[in-house]
């Protein structure tokens, strides 16, 4: 665990010294805290759905962007052949990337935590839908980081991990549409539904905490963190 | 310290390393030279545990690098031929993460930092960040990160390459010291090198070991004079015609010595024959003046192009 928290801790200083990293928060913060404003003028409610709403897709566009470098710059380096010979395991590396970005997208959250802020000094607003609407993006950004490592660690191009990685995150952000297809085959909707991470995303956001959310969101972070520790084995074979 | 048993590896029906076997004891400064392309960073890797060996073993200070790969790793330190260093850190911070992904805790890490510096003279560049330094100065960063844990053992590939030559003359002297405490394994393609650092040498070509031995006695072994210098006043076209049909000469290079009639020749033979008493008789046959003979012992270079390439030179190259 002390590796992949210096491994971790080594991400995050090389976040907040990369100019990528402030583009990208800026354009989050700016785009989301639009759609605040005019949430909020439009329908004078003291609600965060004008935020979470595009909020969910900007990650979805933008994690890419911060996950891409994580393992790709590595390989094209050369330095993942250190850090794999270093006395560290294979899963402290890939936990520790993870770690940085995580805080990454934890941090660009936290930023926009003035917006119930807001809320909550000139309104009134249901503070169950806030924390829910909260643990549901910071999961959702989780899910994207989790899927944008895995794709960094297939590629030594960057560029080649970001679009991978959009690509994943857009096929279980829409695998539900699909599933609306499907509705002559049984089992088949409601399968594609529970993979989507929308759905989930869009219980937490109402409100609606369910178990099999939860557990279908750790899941899938999991499962991409087995992939990406699976990846860089392979690495060692070639 | 380095126990290296029949080792291979296959890259799909490619087989880059076959059945490659040697041993380091502890404080030896061991040389791995061959050619581009040999095997050499291929071996290097499976030493680190980096790649494991499609078969064979590799032991470390008595750990085995696939089974027990932790422990062996914590007793190796690597810098990789193409010195991959975080560009966007600063050289302390840069070491001081090595130090803690090796195990090191403050406040030892912190005194082992300060050392390194201090021992690579970096202190002038430890708060630049890496991606402002010149090659020369990533090397040492290079080589400092390599020694932060104080391993047993150091897997240098390739460490003098790319710098310019003061720098290559103080690495090769950092690496002998660094000899006194540590056993290292370095790899290379300059000869020079090895007889220069090494006490012993493993020629590696196209994936096999085709010698190993210490650098004097493999020069002494392959030796004996296989060129031999002569001065010959005499027709010099007329000379080289002669010791060329002599058997056993493979070429002969002409050289003008500036004097009329007098010349310089650069006699190569096969390897372990001595012509001298030969080349001394056919000159002095032909009534031309001997005025002198001198054998040229085999340089490494030789022995390693002999080794490596697999067709003797034609005769008169």
């Amino acid at each position: 665990m002390r590796n992949a928290l210096a491994i971790g801790g080594k991400e995050v200083r090389t976040y907040f010294s990369s100019p990528m990293a402030y583009v990208v928060a800026a354009i989050f913060l700016a785009a989301t805290g639009f759609f605040f404003v005019q949430d909020l003028a439009v329908l004078q409610l003291a609600r965060l759905q004008g935020f979470f709403g595009p909020a969910s897709f900007l990650l979805l566009l933008l994690c890419p962007l911060l996950t891409m470098r994580l393992l790709a710059e590595e390989q094209k380096l050369g330095s993942l052949e250190l850090l794999l010979t270093a006395p560290v395991r294979d899963e402290e590396v890939v936990i520790g990337k993870y770690i940085g970005a995580l805080a990454m997208v934890g941090s660009m959250l936290a930023l926009t935590l003035y917006f119930p802020l807001v809320l909550f000094l000139f309104g009134d607003p249901d503070p169950g839908p806030v924390l829910t609407g909260y643990l549901g993006i910071f999961l959702l950004g989780a899910c994207f980081a989790a899927v944008g490592l895995f794709a960094s660690s297939m590629t030594s191009n960057q560029i080649v991990a970001a679009v991978i990685a959009l690509g994943f995150s857009l096929l279980f952000w829409l695998a539900g549409t699909a599933g609306s297809m499907l509705q002559e085959v049984p089992g088949a909707r409601d399968l594609l539904q529970y993979l989507t991470l929308s759905t989930h995303y869009g219980e937490l956001v109402r409100g609606v905490v369910d178990a099999r959310a939860l557990v279908y969101l750790l899941s899938f972070i999991i499962a991409a963190l087995f992939l990406t520790v699976r990846s860089i084995e392979t690495k060692r074979w070639r | 310290m380095i126990d290296v048993q029949h080792v291979s590896k296959r890259y799909g029906g490619y087989l880059a390393v076959e059945d490659v076997s040697f041993h380091v004891p502890q404080g030896q400064i061991l040389g791995f030279l061959g050619p581009n392309g040999a095997g050499k960073t291929t071996t290097m890797r499976m030493i680190t545990g980096y790649m494991p060996p499609s078969s064979g073993t590799v032991t470390i200070a008595g750990y085995d690098i696939f089974s027990q790969s932790l422990q062996a790793r914590r007793h190796i330190g690597y810098l990789p031929e193409t010195v991959p260093l975080y560009t966007d850190m600063t050289v302390r911070s840069y070491l001081d993460f090595q130090g803690t992904i090796h195990g090191l805790k403050d406040p030892h890490k912190r005194g082992r930092v300060n050392t390194v510096i201090e021992r690579m003279r970096l202190d002038e560049y430890a708060d630049t960040y890496i991606g402002k330094l010149s090659k020369g100065y990533r090397q040492r960063v290079g080589i400092g990160q390599a020694i932060i844990h104080e391993p047993d053992v150091l897997v240098l590939d390739e460490p003098t390459i790319g710098i310019d030559p003061i720098q290559v003359v103080e690495t090769r002297q950092l690496i002998k010291e660094l000899g006194q405490d540590h056993t290292i394994i370095l790899s290379t393609h300059i000869l020079p090198e090895v007889s220069m650092v090494c006490q012993r040498v493993v020629i590696i070509n196209e994936g096999q070991i085709v010698a190993a031995d210490t650098a004097d006695s493999l020069s002494a072994k392959l030796g004996g004079p296989e060129r031999v210098r002569l001065l010959v006043r005499g027709p010099a076209r007329e000379v080289a015609g002669a010791v060329r049909d002599l058997p056993g000469v493979q070429t002969v290079e002409h050289e003008a010595t500036g004097t009329e009639g007098v010349d310089r020749f650069l006699v190569a033979c096969r390897m372990g024959r001595d012509l001298r008493p030969q080349l001394a008789a056919v000159i002095t046959q032909h009534k031309w003046d001997l005025l002198e003979l001198q054998a040229i012992g085999m340089s490494l270079e030789d022995i390693f192009l002999r080794l490596t390439t697999s067709e003797e030179l034609p005769a008169n190259a």
